[in-house]
């Protein structure tokens, strides 16, 4: 950087921004908000130190995640982001319900098919490829005091750039 | 009367006062715990964030800061973040998986319906031939 211009962490900390700033890279003027969110939940001071105690390619991402957690606790100052997870585990647990619905209708309905059927009109071999396995990935489970869904979460506004 | 100090007070080498916004969700016994969300968060925002709370709301708020601090020491880059990630994605994943499904049944049950009408179509033939006007459907005309 050419000029002596503040980060956004440095105003608002009324500081000299130094050349090599930890913050610098990551919380540009021209977007205030970001840090003033950021240091409001984790305090500049754990931001710095978090942030120095990763490599440098990873520093970008820590601080995208900082960002999203700080929204979420001030969204909702109780539940933060385990509000969220919370949401997303109910909508894993429904689909999963929904899932083995749907692989014993099939089952049902070629159980159905077979004993009735004069002349084979399937190939078992056909059958068989209708039968899935449920390769539904194990999610993680987690301990949560909180069961509350967050309707307010809309999936398309939590996560951005994030994920790689 | 608890005169022993809560695991935050004990942390910052403190008296613990009665009002103690701390003791209340940081008991002696679980000094960890409050090692945790000090770490992420500094003892004086958790302390802020709590008092902004009403009473009946702080266990909760206590609890989910102490399992976003946990996650953020386990994974420092994404912390909490990378669960919501993998969540996602797994429900990306399902939605595919019980809409594959559910257009699979409905190719079954078109099928199922289709070989039932040719059967009943059939059946109608075979009760047809030599019978003009006697319905197929009696087993006892077919003994002739």
């Amino acid at each position: 950087m050419g000029g002596n211009s503040p980060c956004a962490s440095c105003k608002l900390l009324r500081r000299r921004c130094a050349k090599d700033c930890v913050f610098a890279p990551y919380f540009p003027s021209d977007d205030p908000h970001k840090f003033a969110i950021v240091h409001k939940v984790f305090g500049a001071s754990n931001v710095s130190k978090m942030l120095q105690e990763l490599s440098v390619h990873q520093r970008a991402d820590a601080v995208s995640s900082l960002v999203y957690e700080a929204n979420a606790r001030m969204r909702d100052p109780v539940y933060g982001c385990v509000g969220a997870i919370s949401y997303l585990q109910n909508q894993v647990s429904q689909l999963q319900m929904q899932l083995a619905v749907a692989q014993a209708e099939i089952l049902c309905i070629q159980m159905q098919n077979e004993p009735v059927m004069p002349t084979p009109q399937m190939d078992p071999e056909d059958d068989k490829s209708f039968l899935l396995q449920n390769n539904l990935p194990q999610y993680l489970n987690f301990a949560s005091s909180s069961n509350v869904i967050h309707d307010s979460l809309k999936r398309e506004s939590i996560f951005g750039d994030i994920i790689s | 009367m608890n005169s022993e100090r809560c695991a935050a007070c004990k942390y910052l080498r403190r008296r613990c006062p009665s009002d103690c916004i701390f003791a209340p969700y940081f008991p002696s016994n679980n000094p960890q715990r409050f090692a945790c969300v000090h770490k992420i968060y500094g003892a004086s925002n958790v302390g802020k964030m709590l008092q902004q709370l009403p009473t009946h709301k702080r266990v909760q708020a206590a609890n989910s800061l102490y399992y976003e601090a946990q996650c953020r020491i386990q994974d420092p880059v994404y912390g909490c973040v990378g669960i919501i990630s993998l969540l996602l994605q797994q429900i990306h994943k399902a939605e595919n998986q019980l809409a594959k499904t559910q257009a699979e049944i409905a190719v079954l049950s078109n099928s199922h319906t289709q070989d039932s009408q040719f059967q009943q179509n059939f059946l109608l033939q075979q009760g047809n031939v030599g019978q003009s006007s006697r319905p197929s459907t009696q087993p006892s005309s077919w003994f002739k």
